[in-house]
């Protein structure tokens, strides 16, 4: 101990001590944390070449020769497979015309061109991949605790059955009873629109597979009570009543009050 | 009493008749009340689509008490349905997915008691529509009109109650707003929240007492007021629309036994069985789906029930305007729509038959209805109301519509708003014309009968329009117009100088009074209506002998033209001769 005890008075030791302490954090952090190395390019030379022509035909007036992103576009550097998928085998990419946001339609792009494009934006930048399909698996997934993260996360603009709805300005979440596990994996982790990301420090693969095993549930869901009346609630409700039910009643009150003739 | 007769039925039920009487002494009431007579038109009915609806919510109802937990406890879903498997939930909810999915006709009950609820509240509105606009309200009716508002408020209490039991994640979010709106009252707001939710948001006091107002009190003075509605229609008697033979001193129509006993039996499983039909078919609030509330959830398009909506849709098209005044935060983004616009609204519709016969002078006793043409500012008043109610109801749904329809939410939340300030107006203005129009059309047929639309050529070259005289029932309907005088103006002093207290309001009440009468188109007289009927008559009557050659023609006959028989008089002084 008197090693210490006579330098700890020392001026540098503080300096030393600082040292120290952030390698320790550092250190620690690396390991406690499960970031992933996000992933760079997956595709083959060929592949990113082709994708590289596709790109410079179709959506580089937007987004630039560089993908670097220009007026109409943004950037697409860094916004890895998982995007580039989402967005053009939906058909959102490329845009039919500016507008609030990229409706979904028939893609024009077939699953090779994709996987080209795809290839060719990831080896730009590293950034989110296209998912494997163990990811994708969702078969040992609790739906139950999908629900949950559902309405948590999800049902504040997707509605609670997935139906979709209004957001600002035009915009709106879509209905998502149409989405395909991918689609709604990527869509977590890239955060197409106006959806935030949800990257798998916030949301692990686990989660992600359990929202995605919910949303399939209302999928295939059926409706106990009869018509569904498109699952949204009241304004449906009232309208079918006002109008079906109560022309009905209305119907009923006129043939009884008729005088008999 | 002496007939006797030997028919196995009216022995049978004489005895029985005459057994009950021995006991009750009902016959005599029976003999009297029996074959009391109501007039007869289909409007009458919407009332008892009313009535009947509520006897369907509380037979309904009081099948799901049976199940259904009124009660906070956060228990673990265990029920049948996967997707809510192992969900921390209130009992008031789990009950509630018990019924629906556990209990043998359980869904079927709780959908056909939403429907008939959402109805119950329809049919009463549909129901005052019709008194409104047909003037049943007025004198001696004014205090029934306020028995209805109340039940109608009543309902609107009952509904809100009921949708909020569930405890799902679209009734906690109306609970939440319902807090929200407690809170904006000044000064007492926070400590009134805190009264009804018995502490902070949600606690776990509400749904129990939402549950006892719910099935005891609100359905409880529902009741006492519907008897008292309709004891109140049977004392003063059914009004009836003008026509042949009736008046304001009697009733034409049919007796209760059998006609109105047959056709309102009938009616009552009509409507019970329209509400088990889309009960058992049709959706209505899927609460499994929406899952269980807890205060940090909430779903994209959650909305009230449709009567609620129009509040809602208040609340979604008010500017956010916040005051703070003297360290107090007044929430008039809160405050107005869903207090002062609803509080308005209310009183206004209590008020109004008091309001119309002060402004109007209108003392008199009314039996039979009035035509809505006939009261052209009642009408527009009635018809402006809707309007806004109707603009703030497709406010209640913007979100839902604006994803419908590919619209930008705001451009349709400003288009509301600024239409809510417009289309009333105009509506008024637009509905007052076509009753005036109205009104011209039916002096124009009592002084020149109605327009066949048939053009005759009259021997000496003229053309003429055939006008034919109205027929009994129409002359009837149309000729039971009345019209009231303006008020007259007031004066500030009269001849010896002495002021006139009461001038101000004297003034007002000329004013409105001149605002509801003065643009009336006026009835003709009684003789003036005779003559032009007489008229009328004439002119048909020049037609005539056209019709006997059309009997004798053998060729298929068009409109219009003079043919030619054998016999037929050729020149136009032949005709004329003939006439004459």
């Amino acid at each position: 101990m008197k090693f210490i005890t006579a330098r700890r008075r020392n001026p540098f030791v503080a300096v030393l001590l600082l040292v120290a302490a952030l390698g320790a954090v550092g250190v620690t952090f690396s390991a406690v944390s499960n970031i992933e190395p996000a992933q760079a390019s997956l595709g083959t030379q060929t592949q990113v070449e082709d994708g590289k022509k596709l790109y410079l035909e179709g959506c580089s007036s937007c987004h630039g020769l560089d993908a670097q992103g220009a007026m109409n576009g943004p950037s697409l550097i860094g916004v890895g497979a998982a995007a580039v998928h989402f967005q053009v085998s939906t058909g959102r990419m490329p845009l039919a015309a500016p507008g609030a946001q990229a409706t979904a339609k028939e893609p024009i792009y077939d699953v090779e061109e994709v996987a080209a494009m795809s290839a060719y934006i990831a080896s730009l930048a590293p950034g989110p991949a296209i998912p494997t399909s163990e990811d994708l698996d969702y078969s040992d997934a609790d739906i139950a605790e999908g629900g949950v993260l559902f309405r948590i996360n999800c049902a504040q603009c997707h509605q609670a059955a997935g139906q979709g709805g209004a957001l600002t300005q035009g915009k709106y979440a879509p209905n998502l009873m149409q989405a395909t596990p991918q689609e709604i994996y990527e869509a977590m982790v890239s955060g197409p629109q106006s959806m935030p990301v949800f990257s798998n420090e916030t949301l692990p693969i686990k989660d992600k597979q359990a929202v995605t095993a919910y949303i399939m549930a209302l999928q295939e869901a059926p409706s106990p009570g009869g018509l569904s009346l498109g699952r949204i609630g009241p304004v449906t409700e009232g309208l079918f009543m006002w109008v079906a039910v109560f022309a009905a009643f209305i119907g009923a009150a006129v043939w009884i009050g008729i005088k008999a003739r | 009493m002496s007939t006797t007769t030997d028919h196995p039925v009216e022995q049978i039920g004489g005895a029985t008749a005459k057994y009950v009487d021995q006991r009750l002494g009902s016959n005599k009431f029976l003999g009297a009340n029996l074959g009391k007579v109501f007039p007869d038109h289909w409007s009458f009915m919407l009332g008892e689509i009313a009535l009947y609806s509520f006897i369907v919510v509380l037979l309904t109802g009081t099948f799901l008490t049976l199940f259904y937990n009124p009660s906070m406890v956060e228990v673990v879903y265990n029920g049948s349905y996967v997707p809510l498997k192992g969900v921390q939930m209130s009992e008031a909810y789990a009950s509630s997915l018990d019924i629906s999915f556990e209990v043998r006709g359980g869904l079927l009950i709780r959908q056909m008691h939403h429907w008939s609820a959402l109805i119950f509240v329809a049919a009463m509105a549909v129901h005052m529509f019709r008194v409104f606009f047909t003037g049943a309200f007025r004198k001696p009716r004014e205090f029934n009109w306020l028995v209805g508002v109340g039940l109608t408020a009543l309902a609107l209490g009952a509904g809100f109650t009921g949708y909020s039991l569930p405890d799902d994640l679209l009734s906690g979010t109306g609970l939440q707003i319902i807090r929200g709106i407690l809170q904006s009252i000044p000064l007492i707001g926070t400590w009134a929240a805190f009264l009804v939710f018995g502490g902070e948001f949600p606690g776990t006091e509400i749904i129990p007492r939402l549950y006892a107002a719910h099935i005891l009190l609100i359905p409880g003075i529902i009741l006492a007021l519907i008897t008292v509605h309709l004891m109140m229609v049977w004392t003063q008697k059914h009004t009836q629309f003008p026509g042949p033979g009736r008046t304001n001193t009697n009733v034409v129509g049919y007796p209760l036994l059998p006609v109105y006993m047959a056709k309102a039996g009938g009616f009552f499983f009509i409507v019970f069985g329209i509400i088990a039909l889309i009960g058992g078919l049709v959706t209505v609030n899927p609460i499994w789906l929406f899952g269980p509330y807890t205060p940090d959830q909430v779903s994209s398009g959650t909305q009230p029930d449709w009567y609620i909506g129009w509040l809602d849709g208040a609340l979604r098209l008010m500017p956010n305007w916040e005051s703070v005044i003297a360290g107090f935060t007044i929430s008039w983004n809160v405050l107005i729509p869903s207090v002062v616009i609803p509080g308005i609204l209310f009183t206004g519709l209590a008020l109004y038959p008091f309001l119309e016969a002060w402004a109007t002078g209108d003392k008199r006793e009314h039996n039979l209805l009035e035509r809505p043409r006939n009261a052209p500012v009642r009408t527009g008043i009635g018809v402006a109301a809707i309007v806004f109610y109707g603009i703030l109801w497709i406010g209640g749904g913007n979100d839902v519509i604006a994803a419908a329809f590919n619209l930008s939410f705001n451009v349709l939340s400003w288009t509301l708003r600024i239409s809510l300030i417009i289309l009333p107006p105009i509506a008024f203005l637009v509905t007052k014309r076509i009753c005036l129009g109205l009104q011209r059309k039916d002096r124009e047929k009592l002084l020149h009968g109605y327009e066949s639309g048939r053009v005759l050529r009259l021997p000496h070259g003229e053309f003429i329009e055939v006008h034919q005289p109205l027929n009994y029932k129409e002359l009837a309907v149309i000729s039971a117009k009345e019209d009231l005088p303006v008020l007259p103006a007031s004066v500030k002093t009269d001849a010896d100088g002495v002021r006139n207290p009461s001038y101000r309001v004297d003034q007002l009440r000329h004013k409105l009074s001149s605002f509801f009468l003065r643009d009336n188109i006026e009835r003709p007289t009684d003789a003036e209506i005779e003559a032009g009927q007489a008229h009328a008559a004439h002119s048909a009557g020049l037609e005539a002998p056209l019709h006997e050659y059309e009997e004798l023609d053998q060729d298929p006959v068009g409109h219009g033209g003079v043919l030619h028989h054998p016999g037929m008089p050729m020149t136009n002084q032949e005709q004329v001769d003939q006439r004459q």
